[in-house]
This record gives structure tokens, C-alpha cells and sequence, in this order.
């Protein structure tokens, strides 16, 4: 009997610690482990006991790729248990920061983590050997969501400027006005990214996924909406736990979520464009029919493709916001602790971020739970695997562990976050 | 005359957010000159291509908190001819060092079903309890033009140019007015590491000393003037126990405050 495995041990160009081990025997995929060895932090157990007030700068060290979203999901949680609501210009500078943090990101994942896949290159240095300009444009587009993401946050990495309630410090009109130029020439650049992934090789691979993502009566989702999927699914934070579950499985580190009576889903950039198509501005929907996507795309390699509309979308979105800003007269709006539980989330750059918290009347955290993008995505990647690999094994090992790492790319997993969260080995009997 | 060899780079992660290597990636305009002067060699963050060591230069992400990682760190330091820990987990354990003041096993039972499969050692600890190292910034995250400075300086042969004095020293320089002294918001500036170029105090918020201690800080005198604006002893216990809870003086003072709680 023939027994072959896969193994990357150490799985590169993600965020945070990974691998992966896949056991093939007789042609057949009989195991695939998604391994994450991420040394857990224990971010739930020791909120316990700290302040309200503490929870967006906390949970924001989960990950240093996207706290925006950590930071917005936690004061929708505490916003929700205290009965306060946030609106008008300080809802929409909310808005404004995580198009900073989409900007970033994406461009990061587009340019530097995901497109050198596709051309065959170990990094975007070696990539920027052969397409020098194609990664200083990544660069550059990097750069202005950085840029957005420290004039409103007060610096990229764990911004430290937002507060339950709104902001300790908002700018001025007039503040604003010179990124509004920086962001359009963003926009230019990520309709040309669009164009440009669009481009790349695309292996045939696409499945019937169930699609997770939040939904908004009029807008593309950032931080408020209900959840939805293409199954019927359509629940308000408060019900989550309901309809999700979480389990601890020994090869990871990062629990795995399963859709009760469902079983595995997909969050993230692909979810959340095929669920909200209709809510993409129409440049980036005219973007996204140029570039030969229909309002649903199943195809997961093809992400790259949805992130660079994501993109131009984030650019169009912050410079909507910008135009209509006007400065609150207030920083923030009072906030008054009282005892109960408040349920939140946000479309994190890699999908949707779930925070609970249980407060006594001081607003003190007695319990808090968090679950991240990745860890809902493992079961998804996972799949995705056990029907990409039988089709490849034909290829040379070398080749093959290439495409296994790629696949597992599209979902951009952050590692780090999951862990509560990556290492790559193929077996082969 | 044959070509140079340029200096070899490592990044190493170990338990952290990810977010002070990302700092590298996030110098867009610096990155690829760099690339001219010294070769990433290992990086997976960012390239799945691995030059094999030795190295000149590894930058050290993360703080210690598994049997596996305790090992790794002298495997890090063995392949490293100059070492630099970067960020606040690092240099100091990070958040994830308030297991310190507790029994782990009651975090784990928290956050996982399972504890048995869960490896952990009962103390996140700072690179520097391990093995040697030649340079520690800090920050939570570390300040990304400190960063260019550290790797620049490497590359020159120098001191990196890394001021240890108070977050005070940069607000005044910033021109920014002072938080405590004019609203009567509690600021841990003067007793913490500058570097962030005082970026709270400018949004007008106190600092809540993401950069861990200073050289020499009067922790003592700071929380007096604290209690003086009506923090209460269990607040100051927290406001010490963040990001750099284990750093020595924070660590102490933080110890002082919960004694008098009972």
C-alpha cells in the first residue's frame, strides 16, 4: 500500500503560527489537519475582572494586523449592555477608521501575502525583482490606509483613539481634507489592483459554500447589520450562541465553529461580497463585473479578486464619509455602566468578530467571549483541502505544497487572533 | 573583485499579536531600499523562502510561555550574531503576562474545553530571562521609525539612537498641554519609556504606558499624585498591570497597591 503525506511544518506568509498535515492513501485524502500551535494568550480569562473601559485597548493586542476590528466589536458589545447608542458623525468616523484598516490590510494580502502565489515568487521582495511597480503600488496603497487608520486612530497599530461612547478626540473638518486627496489617488490604484488580480491564474476549484456574513439595510457592512447567510440565516448579535457553537479539537489551538445543524461556514471578504453585492458602490460593482466576477463568487482563489474590490469600495466609502463630514460637538457620548450582558460585532478585513461580554453594575467584566474570523474559518479551509488535493496529487511534492499553502491563503488566515490559532504536513499511505 | 555578501535577517515570533513585525512590512517607503542593503532571510511572515543561518541580525517578536518556545529562544540566540527583542512582549511578557498573578490553570479552564491539550508554562517571561540579548525595543507596538533606527544603526556599526527618558519629554516637545497638570487626567507619562512620540496625551488622553517603565521611574511619586486625583488603589493596581505588568517597576508598584486593597 502507498502512503504519502504532505507536511508544511511551518506555514508561511500568514499571520501568526500555523501548519499543515495531510495524510493520502491510495489516492485518497484520509486526514487533513489545519495545525495551529499559536501559544495561547488567554485573552477571555484574564478580562475578567477589568474595566469597560479597558476592552477596546485590550482585546486590540489579540492582533496587531486588524485591532480596529477588535476595538469596534468590543464598544458595540459594551454599547449594547449599557443601552447607548452612537450615531451621526461619530458613527460615521468609525466607519472611517475601519476603512483605513480594510485599505491596509487587503493591500497587504493582496500584494505582499497572497499575489506572489499566483506568479510563482517566495515573497513580494523577489516579486518587486521582476514587477517593480506593481509592489510599490501595493505599497503605496498600503501606505494611505495606514495613513487614514493613524489620523483617526492616532497611530495604525493599536489605535489608541477610540473609547465606548465614541472617540477621546475627534478632527476637523479641515483636518481631514488633505487625506481626502491621498485617498483618491487610492482609489485609482485599487481599481487598477482589481484589473490586475484579475488577471492572475486562477485554478478551476469552487464549492457550494454557506456564506456567514453581516448585512445592512443600506450599507456595505463595517460595524452594524444583522447576520445572514444564503441559507435562510438572518439573527441580531444577542442570538449568536444560539445558532453557533465552538469546539476543541487537539491539533489547534483556536476553537472551531460550526453552524448548529449546519456544520462548517465561510466568513471573510467572499462571504460578505456574494451576500451584499447590491450594497458595493457602483464603481466598485462596475469594477467587479469588469473583472468578470458575478454578484456571487465561489471560487476561493478568487478572494484576491474580492479583496481588490473590498478595496476600491473602502476608498469610495471613506471619501463618501469625508465629503459629508462635519466635526460632532462632542468627542464622545456619556456612557453609564449597569449590570447585564452586551453582544457585538463588526466585518473584521478577514470576517466577522464576535465579542460577549457579562458586566456587573461598576461595568466590570465578569465574562467575556471572543470569536475570531480564522477559528470560524478552519473547518471551511479544512474542506477546501480534502477536495483540492486528490485532483493534484500527480503533481511534484514540492509543487503540490505550494498550491496546499495558496489554498489555505485565500482565506488570509490570521493566526494570531485565532488563538485562542497555522504548520503544513501531507501524508501519503 | 568579488561582490560583498550583505548582512542576513531573521524575524522570530514567538507569543504575540503579530503586530511589531508587521511594523516592518508597514515601513512602505524604507522597505524595499532596505532590502537593498541587508537580505531577509527568514521571515515567514512575510516569505516562505529560508536562507539558513547563521544571522547577522534577528529581530525577536513574542514572549515565552510554552516548554517548546523556552527551548527555541537558544536555538534564536545560537543562529544570531546580534539579537533584538522587539515590542512589549519581548521585552517585557506582554498582556499575556498577567497569568503571572494568578494560577494559569484557572485560565485555561476558562478559555478551553480541554485543558489536557493544552502545553503552557505557568509564566509568560521576557526574552532577556532566557538568553542574552544586545537590544531591546520597546513599545506595544514598537514605534516603526525606531525600528528603521535600530536595523540602520545594525547596519552601521552604531548605538541605536533610542532616548530612555519619559513620554513627558516628548509631549513637551510636541507642544502638547499636559493632560494631568491641566484636566486632572491621570497620565502615566512621567514614569513611561518614550518612543510612541506621545501620542495619547496629543488625542487628549492620559498615557497608559503601552512602552513599559522608563529608566529609573518614581512610580511612588506618581501614584501619590494619582491618589491625589482620587484613583482608588484597585484602579492604580490595574492601570500598572497592562501591557508591561511584569516589567519590573510597574510589577512592583502594581504589588504595593494590591497589598493595601485588604
Amino acid at each position: 500500500m502507498k502512503a504519502k503525506s504532505i507536511k508544511v511544518d511551518y506555514l508561511a506568509r500568514v499571520e501568526g503560527e500555523g501548519g499543515l498535515y495531510i495524510k493520502v492513501k491510495d489516492h485518497q485524502v484520509v486526514d487533513v489537519k489545519l495545525k495551529i500551535f499559536e501559544p495561547p494568550r488567554f485573552f477571555e480569562a484574564f478580562l475578567r475582572g477589568r474595566s469597560f473601559r479597558e476592552a477596546p485597548d485590550i482585546t486590540a493586542r489579540i492582533c496587531g494586523i486588524c485591532p480596529v476590528a477588535y476595538q469596534m466589536s468590543a464598544v458595540h458589545a459594551m454599547e449594547n449592555a449599557f443601552d447607548v447608542k452612537v450615531d451621526g458623525q461619530l458613527r460615521a468616523l468609525r466607519r472611517l477608521l475601519y476603512c483605513g484598516e480594510w485599505i491596509e490590510s487587503h493591500a497587504l494580502h493582496i500584494y505582499m501575502l497572497h499575489a506572489p502565489d499566483f506568479l510563482g515568487y517566495a515573497d513580494a521582495i523577489q516579486m518587486a525583482k521582476d514587477h517593480g511597480d506593481v509592489v510599490q503600488q501595493g505599497l503605496s496603497l498600503k501606505k494611505t490606509g495606514n495613513e487614514l487608520a493613524a489620523l483617526v486612530g492616532g497611530r495604525e497599530i493599536h489605535p489608541i483613539n477610540v473609547r465606548v461612547g465614541g472617540f477621546y478626540k475627534v478632527p476637523g473638518k479641515r483636518e481631514l481634507a488633505p487625506m481626502a486627496e491621498k485617498l483618491k489617488r487610492a482609489r485609482d490604484v485599487a481599481l487598477e489592483t482589481v484589473r490586475w488580480t484579475a488577471k492572475l491564474p486562477f485554478p478551476e476549484f469552487e464549492r457550494d459554500y454557506l456564506f456567514v456574513a453581516m448585512r445592512h439595510p443600506d450599507e456595505y457592512p463595517f460595524n452594524e447589520g444583522h447576520l445572514v447567510s444564503n441559507q435562510g440565516l438572518d439573527i441580531a448579535a444577542r442570538d449568536y450562541e444560539k445558532h453557533f457553537a465552538e469546539e476543541h479539537v487537539e491539533h489547534s489551538h483556536a476553537l472551531h465553529s460550526v453552524l448548529r445543524g449546519a456544520g462548517p461556514y465561510f466568513v471573510g471578504p467572499m462571504a460578505r461580497y456574494s451576500l451584499n453585492f447590491d450594497r458595493l458602490s457602483p464603481q466598485a460593482q462596475e469594477a467587479a463585473r469588469q473583472a468578470g466576477l458575478g454578484p456571487v463568487c465561489r471560487n476561493p482563489f478568487q478572494s484576491i479578486i474580492v479583496r481588490s474590490v473590498e478595496t476600491l469600495y473602502a476608498c469610495d466609502e471613506a471619501l463618501r464619509i469625508i465629503d459629508e463630514y462635519e466635526m460632532p460637538e462632542a468627542p464622545a457620548v456619556e456612557v453609564q455602566p449597569r449590570a447585564g450582558s452586551g453582544f457585538g460585532w463588526s466585518e473584521a478585513p478577514r470576517g466577522t468578530l464576535y465579542h460577549r461580554y457579562r458586566l456587573d453594575d461598576q461595568g466590570v467584566i465578569l465574562d467575556a467571549k471572543i470569536v475570531p474570523p480564522t477559528s470560524q474559518n478552519q473547518k471551511v479551509i479544512e474542506q477546501d483541502l480534502r477536495e483540492f488535493v486528490p485532483e493534484r496529487l500527480d503533481l511534484p511534492a514540492e509543487k503540490l505544497c505550494w498550491q496546499c499553502e495558496q489554498a489555505i491563503r485565500n482565506y488570509d488566515p490570521c493566526i494570531s487572533c485565532s488563538t485562542h490559532f497555522l504548520k503544513l504536513e501531507i501524508d501519503r499511505e | 573583485m568579488a561582490k560583498k555578501q550583505k548582512p542576513k535577517l531573521a524575524v522570530w515570533k514567538f507569543a504575540s499579536c503579530d503586530g511589531c513585525q508587521l511594523s516592518l512590512l508597514d515601513c512602505e517607503d524604507q522597505l524595499l531600499p532596505l532590502t537593498d542593503r541587508i537580505d531577509i532571510a527568514n521571515f515567514p511572515e512575510a516569505s516562505r523562502a529560508v536562507v539558513k543561518g547563521p544571522y547577522d541580525l534577528s529581530l525577536v517578536e513574542g514572549s515565552i510561555s510554552t516548554p517548546h518556545d523556552a527551548e527555541r529562544i537558544h536555538q534564536v540566540r545560537r543562529a544570531s550574531k546580534f539579537l533584538v527583542t522587539i515590542g512589549a512582549c519581548a521585552t517585557a511578557g506582554g498582556i499575556q503576562a498577567l497569568r503571572n498573578f494568578t494560577d494559569v490553570k484557572d485560565f485555561i479552564s476558562i478559555v478551553y474545553a480541554t485543558p489536557a491539550y493544552i502545553d503552557t508554562l505557568k509564566k509568560s517571561t521576557p526574552i532577556a530571562e532566557h538568553i542574552h540579548v544586545d537590544f531591546e525595543l520597546r513599545g506595544c507596538p514598537i514605534n516603526k521609525e525606531q525600528l528603521v533606527e535600530v536595523v540602520s544603526a545594525f547596519l552601521q556599526g552604531r548605538k541605536p539612537n533610542v532616548r530612555p527618558h519619559s513620554v513627558c519629554m516628548e509631549c513637551k516637545r510636541r507642544g502638547a498641554v499636559c493632560v494631568m497638570v491641566a484636566h486632572g487626567t491621570p497620565c502615566l507619562g512621567p514614569v513611561t519609556h518614550a518612543g510612541c512620540g506621545a501620542i495619547c496625551p496629543s488625542y487628549h488622553r492620559g498615557c497608559y504606558g503601552c512602552f513599559g517603565p522608563m529608566e529609573t521611574p518614581n512610580t511612588r511619586e506618581l501614584s501619590a499624585a494619582w491618589e491625589r486625583l482620587g484613583v482608588k488603589q484597585k484602579d492604580l493596581v490595574q492601570i500598572y498591570r497592562s501591557f508591561n505588568a511584569y516589567a519590573e517597576p510597574f510589577y512592583s508598584e502594581s504589588r504595593i497597591h494590591e497589598s493595601k486593597i485588604h
